[in-house]
């Protein structure tokens, strides 16, 4: 009798935001390669389709949507098109994040309401889409990636730790409305892991960083597709409303 | 042509299966949360599994008004698919 290994992701349909590229497209990847059928949304349809064109490459199924998830319709019309696509919805993973740095005392409106839109109330709406056929299923799972700016916060980024800690009271929130119904909510906080995101640092900001790292080193995407790709499967059942930091023993 | 005897059914059944109660239990003025043992996530599944079943979709503001069995009935012969 062949079985399936408790992480296998077989017959099961994921929405991945953000998935064109970074830790999102690393996180879509990695479902994939589980036996997940992924659809992916980004603002960037074309990057989008690249990563299906490299699960499809791989032999599996994927769909990219166009779709920017701080507008209701559009987040909502996402959730829609993978089921319709794929015919269920099991596994939500609310990874979109953009960034808008700049010093609190001259943070502008727009780059907060921005950086909230984004990473905070698009989670919100894709949520709300994917909850309505995990209650009728009774099983699913919702991982949310925050940051540890949300949970030690990282000067610069006032509107983005504001986002990705506001991330983890949601995670805990819905995680306990719904945990009767067999549905998992997590959170997983990366430190520094190596992205387009943090490309963008300056030398010496990497370098103060890494030296507060006790592995010594930024992580790779994969690293934290590895820790998603176990959150979402039967494996990690009983694990629901937790933050799992994964840093390299940054904050420990 | 939908049944006025069926409606009733269909909806008892549906509650049956929802809230996982007897079905002499559900009684017209019995309500989901008093004496059926409902949570606020059973009334919005509940909501959810009448839509279903009626191909029709109910507002939140209509589905809050929806508290007793006979509730339920009246809203779905009021609203036909």
């Amino acid at each position: 009798m062949v079985t399936t290994p408790a992480t296998g992701l077989e017959g099961k349909v994921a929405v991945v935001t953000g998935g064109s590229r970074g830790i999102g497209r690393a996180i879509a990847l990695g479902l994939s390669a589980r036996g997940a059928k992924v659809a992916i949304c980004a603002r960037n349809p074309e990057a989008a389709q690249k990563v299906v064109a490299e699960m499809e490459a791989a032999g599996a199924e994927g769909m990219a949507v166009a779709a920017d998830i701080s507008r209701e319709a559009e987040a909502e019309g996402l959730i829609q098109a993978g089921i319709k696509r794929f015919g269920r919805l099991d596994i939500l993973i609310n990874n979109a994040g953009i960034t808008k740095d700049g010093l609190l005392i001259r943070m502008k409106e727009e780059d907060w309401d921005m950086v909230l839109d984004v990473n905070l109330k698009g989670a919100f709406f894709t949520t709300r889409a994917a909850l309505r056929p995990m209650l009728r299923a009774q099983s699913g799972r919702i991982v949310n990636i925050s940051s540890v700016a949300g949970t030690m916060g990282i000067p610069g980024q006032a509107n983005y730790s504001a986002s990705k800690a506001g991330l983890i009271g949601f995670t805990k929130a819905v995680a306990k409305e719904v945990a009767s119904r067999s549905i998992t909510v997590n959170a997983v906080a990366p430190g520094f892991i190596e992205t387009e995101m943090t490309a963008v640092l300056s030398e010496d900001r990497k370098k103060s960083y890494l030296g507060q790292i006790p592995m010594g080193r930024f992580g790779a995407a994969e690293e934290v597709a590895a820790l998603v790709s176990f959150l979402v499967s039967e494996a990690a059942s009983y694990i629901t409303g937790q933050v799992i930091t994964i840093d390299g023993g940054l904050r420990t | 042509m939908t049944d006025v005897m069926e409606i009733e059914e269909r909806v008892k059944k549906i509650i049956v299966d929802q809230l996982g109660v007897n079905a002499a239990e559900v009684t017209p003025e019995a309500s989901f949360v008093e004496d059926l043992g409902a949570d606020s996530l059973d009334t919005v599944e509940l909501v959810m599994a009448l839509e279903e079943e009626f191909g029709i979709e109910i507002p939140d503001e209509e589905a809050e008004k929806i508290v007793t069995v006979k509730d339920a009935i009246a809203h779905i012969k009021a609203h036909p698919a």
